[in-house]
């Protein structure tokens, strides 16, 4: 078993990190940071996932979010989806194997995957919602926020959810404050089953491959960690039983990188949009400068007065 | 060929200078309710569009209330301009003298007006500037429609709404383009400006800029013989 991780000591602690720390921050630049904290990372073996949702109370609890009661929809999912107050879902799927004929549960725990080149952070507009420290958690900043929804299109994996109340986006916070006092997520702490262990990425890179080991000797030939390179890989990681076709784990993306139409958005066409209408106002300028302004003269005024008067001067 | 530029309210005041009507008061009203919206939209979007213009939306009292109000704004640019659209659209349809007055651009542009042939109540410049500005509101109140999750964002996917914003972003740049050329052409020729303020213009004006125009009005209300025109009066 990974070693459980402390439980807090009742002193006053200073924070591990803070806004000293970033790497990134939305639609702003930040200074490098003068030391590189250690990357840490919450891996979820969904081979070991029962699925009692415990995590999600955690998260809830922790989060001190309401989500509302649901309606029974016939599917164990609850709530149907991601919301602003539920960062994290169980998602159940029965796949049939075909190489053995047996059904199989898989059960993923959705939320936010902090990528190391998160597409979320790349297209928010607004300097400072979004942050990602050198520890990698990816983290949302509420004040700062405008509510457009431009990180739930830059996101591959379709996670962050606007408020109906407070028009801010919210998501997985990777438990950042419990974690800048030495603890580990509300989700890892409650799981019973050890399917969420927070570590060091390094660590739990380490942990992973024991685990895929021990599920390869056990038949599960393709047996394998869940980092996807598409998106730098991430600090949320899967051990996932079949690693070739991630997909049927309620669809969790094969390859996902940060779409190429968001590519495109935030980058081409910022940068020629805005050199198209800054020569457009400089050669309106230019112009201007050299031809002058366009007059109308004496003689425009007097073919005019001829013309209505009707006089017969046959002059153009 | 009756006219399809001419409006009834077109009327030639003689005197010195000779006064046209160009504008009634309702569209007057009508193109400023247009403008001031296309200006707030911009200057919204581009608060949005880029980091480096994010301080715009110090302008709307902060990035939610900036957020919250382009749409809307949106809308009402869409129903004025709509408006606009119906008042001109005639005015504006192409006619064969159109092609020649583009080709000789460089004529406009260097003051040289005489070589170009005479135009009705719009030069090409003008109708490109109209015909573009409605298509690309189309495009922007269906792209911002989408993009406009408040209210919508249950009835597209990710990937539509990715593909709307981008069309939208690349419209925005593109009608800002039109207005910048707009706004430059009516300061740049002297005396436009009271055709939106005050409704009128001067004859002069209508003589150096719109010719045809201002012989078919001439025509219409019978003070003139017409000539001093290139074709036959009636
Ligand atoms: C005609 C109706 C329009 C509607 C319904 C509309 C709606 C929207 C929406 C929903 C957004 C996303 C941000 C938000 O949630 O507010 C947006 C962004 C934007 N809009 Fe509009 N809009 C319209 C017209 C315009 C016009 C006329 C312009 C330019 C003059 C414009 C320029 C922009 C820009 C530059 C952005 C930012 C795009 C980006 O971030 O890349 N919009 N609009
Ligand atoms: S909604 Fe998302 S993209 Fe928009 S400001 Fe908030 S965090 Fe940034
Ligand atoms: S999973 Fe989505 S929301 Fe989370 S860091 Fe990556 S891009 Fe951002
Ligand atoms: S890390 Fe924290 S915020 Fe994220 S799912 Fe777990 S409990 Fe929720």
């Amino acid at each position: 078993m990974f070693p459980p991780l402390p439980n807090p000591s009742t002193t006053d602690m200073a924070s591990r990190f803070s806004g000293k720390d970033l790497i990134r921050r939305s639609a702003s630049n930040v200074p490098a940071p003068e030391k590189q904290l250690t990357e840490v990372a919450k891996l979820i073996d969904v081979s070991k996932c029962i699925g009692c949702k415990a995590c999600q109370t955690a998260c809830i609890e922790w989060n001190d979010t309401h989500p509302q009661v649901g309606d029974f929809t016939g599917a164990f999912e609850n709530p149907p989806d991601l919301t602003p107050d539920m960062f994290t879902l169980m998602r159940y799927s029965e796949w049939d194997n075909p190489e053995t004929n047996e059904l199989e549960w898989l059960i993923r725990k959705d939320g936010c995957m902090h990528c190391a080149d998160p597409g979320c952070l790349k297209a928010c507009p607004a300097p400072g919602a979004i942050v990602q420290y050198s520890n990698g958690i990816v983290d949302f900043v509420h004040e700062n926020c405008i509510g457009c929804g431009y990180c739930i299109k830059g996101c591959p994996f379709n996670i962050p959810r606007i408020s109906k109340v407070d028009h801010t986006a919210y998501k997985c916070t990777l438990c950042s404050d419990r974690v800048a006092v030495g603890q580990g997520p509300a989700c890892a702490k409650a799981c019973p089953t050890q399917a969420i262990v927070f570590g060091t990425k390094d660590e739990m890179k380490g942990w992973a491959a024991k685990r895929v080991e021990d599920l390869k000797s056990r038949g599960f030939v393709n047996a394998g960690l869940y980092d996807p390179p598409g998106v730098g890989g991430t600090h949320v990681m899967y051990v996932l039983h079949h690693a070739d076709k991630p997909e049927i784990y309620s669809g969790l993306p094969k390859d996902p990188k940060i779409s190429p139409l968001v590519e495109a958005w935030k980058g081409v066409t910022k940068y020629a949009g805005l050199t198209v209408l800054g020569v457009a106002a400089g050669v309106g300028l230019l112009h201007h400068l050299i031809m002058g302004p366009n007059r109308v003269t004496e003689a425009d005024e007097e073919h005019a007065e001829e013309l209505t008067e009707g006089a017969s001067h046959g002059r153009r | 060929m009756a006219a399809d530029d001419l409006q009834p309210n077109e009327r030639i005041h003689p005197g010195k200078p000779v006064i046209v009507d160009r504008y009634t008061v309702g569209a007057r009203i009508n193109h400023w309710i247009t403008a001031a919206s296309l200006v707030l939209l911009a200057l919204s979007g581009l608060a949005m569009f880029h980091p480096s213009l994010f301080f715009l939306s110090r302008l709307f009292g902060g990035g939610q209330f900036t957020r919250f109000i382009h749409p809307w704004i949106g809308v009402v640019l869409f129903f004025s301009f709509l408006g606009l659209f119906l008042r001109f659209w005639k005015a504006n349809l192409w006619r064969r003298e159109d092609g020649t007055w583009l080709g000789r651009f460089r004529d406009v542009l260097t003051n040289h007006e005489d070589n170009v042939p005479e135009v009705g109540k719009y030069n090409a410049g003008q109708k490109l500037v109209f015909w573009s500005m409605s298509v690309l509101i189309v495009i922007l109140i269906s792209s911002g429609l989408l993009a406009w999750d408040q209210y919508f964002s249950q009835y597209t996917t990710i990937d539509q709404k990715r593909v709307a914003i981008l069309v939208h972003s690349l419209a925005a740049v593109a009608i800002i383009g039109v207005w910048i050329v707009h706004f430059y052409s009516a300061i740049w020729v002297r005396g436009t400006i009271p055709a939106m303020t005050r409704g009128r213009v001067t004859g002069g004006w209508a003589w150096r800029h719109h010719r045809k125009w201002l012989r078919e009005l001439v025509t219409k209300s019978g003070k003139g013989t017409g000539s001093s025109g290139s074709k036959p009066a009636e």
